[in-house]
Formats: structure tokens, C-alpha cells, sequence
């Protein structure tokens, strides 16, 4: 057990075998200089004491590849996934890691999971995974996902890793939803969230990934977390807090405090504007205007005390 | 509660192809042996959203959607797989009371079957 994590998470050594899973073997890619980032799993996820000197490195968000989804919003979600993986491998600066913000299936589906492995191993990059509600709506109601990239996380697939003196934590809120509600946490992770934040020092940079938006950004359409703010409070004393999201397919962003919050696009199709249309299922743009709708995040962390700057971009 | 519970994926029936076709279920007559009632799931809503229907009725809810949907009962007493488009969910009411359920992928979906002897 790695005792840096200061809980009973991630094993470094299961985790690194985990990613190693994911990534995949060797790929060619683009290094320019500037940013001094590490490259190896090992170096992604050998974090130190989260109190360890922070230093500059990129990651990148990526969102809703939906695998599986064949609708006239987009036929070939393969593809654009695939364009995702280029735009990376394009980087002038090597993310160290990328994380997945959920719905990386339409339908939750084991050759979708596959699928979505087979595209992003194209990457030699540790991938981060949270779920999404289409890769929680098996029957098995997660099992599918969890037989993925549950291995080595606690509860329903949360955990918490350290890169370079950040401390970042994945929480699922699309499990046990409650009728009329929105997203859910629950107090099984909340618990453990309060748990896994407790020693660190409040000048430790944080980074929250989930699934779907831990701020209310439409009621109506069920796109909130119930119980986020029991989370948000034992966030608050941080000095910088990046809440990352996907789900709504468009950026989206909000701060309060040391607390901000970033809706990414997806790689797959776009949603209306909360409230632009009778529903949020996807929007159907002409076949030119997909490109600019649809895209990827990169993320460049400086210092502690400087919030993490975001790039977004399109792939058109 | 049940006598039929399923969920597969038929040919669009005429019917569905019609926004939420209801049929007056109250004035029916008990000569027929299957009662048959449809909600329509589409645009991230149940339409109707509350039903009466007479014990014995089947309600079949069919996903006019592009996006999956469940019909989950609050109380867990019936619940579908995850419906794609036009895919469908039946469920047989036997005894009378009121019986809420939601769309477990999207919460702030729900909808009522209110069984009226």
C-alpha cells in the first residue's frame, strides 16, 4: 500500500499495471521542448508526499467519447474519437496524464468498453477513468465499467492519486440515483472523501474529475449533484480547487472562491444550451459545424498557488 | 404484481410512431382479455406522465429517444434494462394503488401508474 496516499486507495505498483492496461504499449508521439514533463507511468504516478514540491506539468480532459452511439448527431463516434487521440499525440508539450470524464460508452456495453481501449491505446499515456451514467446502465448497474478500470478503487470506482503535487480525485455521481433527483454522490464517498482529504495541507492543489457537473448548471434537466455541496465543503479550505466535469457536452465554466468548475465538450456530439431545446439529448448541427462543437481539454498546472490553466479546443 | 415483464425490440409499432397514443382505458370493459396502455418516453419525459388504469392493464412504454432510458419503480417493486431508441418495457398492474417510478439514468424523469379498481 502506498501509505503517500494517506488512505486505503490506489496501490501505486496495481494502479501503474491498471494504466499500464489501458494505455497500452509503445507510441510514437510528438515531444517540443518547453515544460519540463515527465513521460513514464511510473514518474505519472510515482507522486510523492502531497506536500512534495509542485511542479509544471500538462494533462489533458477528455469527455463522452459515447462509443457505440450511431445517431444522425454523429454516425461515427469512432472516429472522433480517434481525432482525439491525434490532437493529443499533436501536443507540443507531452501530457503527463489524461484523465476520462465519463460516458465513455453509449450503452455500457463490453465491446464498447473494448472498443474505447483499443482507440485510446493509440496513447502512451496514463488514462484516469470515471463513469458516466451510460457506462453505469448495465445490468449489473456498474459491474461492466467496474471489471474495466474498477481495480484498486474503493466503493463504486472513487479514488484519489498524486502526480507531481496535486492530489486528484475521481468521484462517481451517477450511481444509486434517487427518483426526482439529480446526481449523487452518497455518503459512502463522501465519508471517504472526507477521509482521503484530511491530512492534506490546505496549500495542496486539487483536481476533482466526475461525470456530471458538481454545481447546479440546470436543475430541469437534472444537470447538478444533489449532494455536491456536502463535498464542496470539505474542498473549500484548499487554496486551488479545479472541478472538472463532463456530461453536458460544452463548456461550460464557474467559480466560486478557490473553488472552479469546467464542463468540457465531448468527442462525440454536442447538447443543447440548458434550456435551448424541449431536451438535452443531442444536438444536431450540419455535418461542417460538428467539428467546431466537438473537442478536447488540455490543462497546465504551474505552481500551487496559480490556478490551473485550461486550453480548450475544438477539432475544427 | 406482475405477469408480464419484458423488454425487447419491435418494429416501430404504428401506434408508437404516433406521440403518445392513449387509449380511454376508464370506460373499457372487462370483456377484453389484455388492457393495454402506452407511455411514450421521449424528450426526457414520460408522456402521459400519470395513468389510471384498471387492474390487469399492461402499460407499455416505448423510448422515442436517442439517448437510453429506464422505467424504475421508486420502490424497486419493477424495473427495466436500459431501453435505446425504440425499444420497449411492459409491465402488467394487477392490484389497485399508486405506483411512481423514474428514469434511473436520469432522475428527474418520473412518471405514475395510478391502478383504480
Amino acid at each position: 500500500m502506498d501509505h503517500d496516499h494517506g488512505h486505503k486507495g490506489l496501490n501505486r505498483r496495481e494502479l501503474l499495471g491498471h494504466c499500464a492496461g489501458w494505455a497500452g504499449t509503445a507510441a510514437v508521439y510528438t515531444v517540443a521542448g518547453g515544460v519540463v514533463s515527465s513521460v513514464s507511468l511510473d514518474a505519472a504516478l510515482a507522486a510523492g508526499k502531497p506536500a512534495a514540491k509542485a511542479k509544471p506539468f500538462t494533462f489533458v480532459q477528455i469527455s463522452d467519447t459515447h462509443i457505440g452511439f450511431d445517431k444522425p448527431a454523429n454516425p461515427n463516434v469512432h472516429a472522433t474519437a480517434l481525432q482525439a487521440v491525434d490532437r493529443i499525440k499533436a501536443m507540443a508539450v507531452k501530457p503527463d496524464l489524461i484523465l476520462h470524464t465519463g460516458d465513455i460508452t453509449h450503452l455500457s456495453k463490453d465491446d464498447q468498453f473494448d472498443e474505447a481501449k483499443q482507440i485510446l491505446s493509440g496513447l502512451d499515456i496514463p488514462i484516469f477513468y470515471v463513469p458516466g451514467e451510460h457506462d453505469f446502465l448495465d445490468e449489473g448497474q456498474g459491474k461492466t465499467f467496474l471489471a474495466h478500470y474498477g481495480k484498486g478503487t474503493q466503493g463504486l470506482g472513487w479514488y484519489s492519486f498524486n502526480h507531481d503535487g496535486v492530489h486528484f480525485v475521481a468521484l462517481n455521481n451517477v450511481a444509486a440515483l434517487k427518483p426526482g433527483g439529480m446526481a449523487h454522490l452518497g455518503d459512502d464517498q463522501i465519508a471517504w472523501l472526507k477521509k482521503d482529504l484530511a491530512a492534506l495541507p490546505s496549500s495542496t492543489p486539487i483536481v476533482v474529475f466526475a461525470h456530471i457537473p458538481l454545481w447546479t448548471v440546470y436543475e430541469a434537466w437534472g444537470w447538478g449533484t444533489d449532494d455536491a455541496n456536502q463535498a464542496l465543503t470539505l474542498l473549500r479550505r484548499f487554496g486551488s480547487v479545479t472541478v472538472l466535469n463532463g456530461h453536458i457536452h460544452q463548456i461550460l465554466h464557474k467559480v466560486e472562491g478557490n473553488v472552479s468548475f469546467h464542463s468540457a465538450r465531448s468527442t462525440a456530439y454536442p447538447q443543447p444550451a440548458p434550456g435551448a431545446a424541449p431536451s438535452p439529448g443531442p444536438l444536431k448541427v450540419p455535418t461542417e459545424q460538428l467539428p467546431s462543437m466537438l473537442g478536447i481539454r488540455s490543462a497546465n498546472f504551474l505552481r500551487s498557488n496559480a490556478p490551473i490553466a485550461l486550453i480548450d479546443s475544438s477539432f475544427a | 404484481m406482475s405477469f408480464l415483464s419484458s423488454v425487447g425490440r419491435f418494429a416501430l409499432f404504428a401506434a408508437m410512431a404516433a406521440p403518445a397514443a392513449v387509449y380511454p382505458l376508464q370506460t373499457a370493459v372487462a370483456a377484453a382479455p389484455t388492457k393495454v396502455q402506452r407511455v411514450a418516453i421521449q424528450n426526457f419525459a414520460f408522456s402521459p406522465q400519470v395513468i389510471v388504469v384498471a387492474p390487469g392493464t399492461t402499460v407499455i412504454w416505448t423510448n422515442a429517444d436517442e439517448d437510453p432510458h429506464t422505467v424504475t419503480a421508486n420502490d424497486k417493486g419493477f424495473h427495466s434494462a436500459a431501453m435505446d431508441t425504440d425499444e420497449t418495457y411492459s409491465f402488467t398492474f394487477t392490484k389497485p394503488g399508486e405506483f411512481a417510478y423514474f428514469c434511473s439514468l436520469h432522475p428527474h424523469m418520473t412518471g405514475k401508474v395510478i391502478v383504480k379498481g
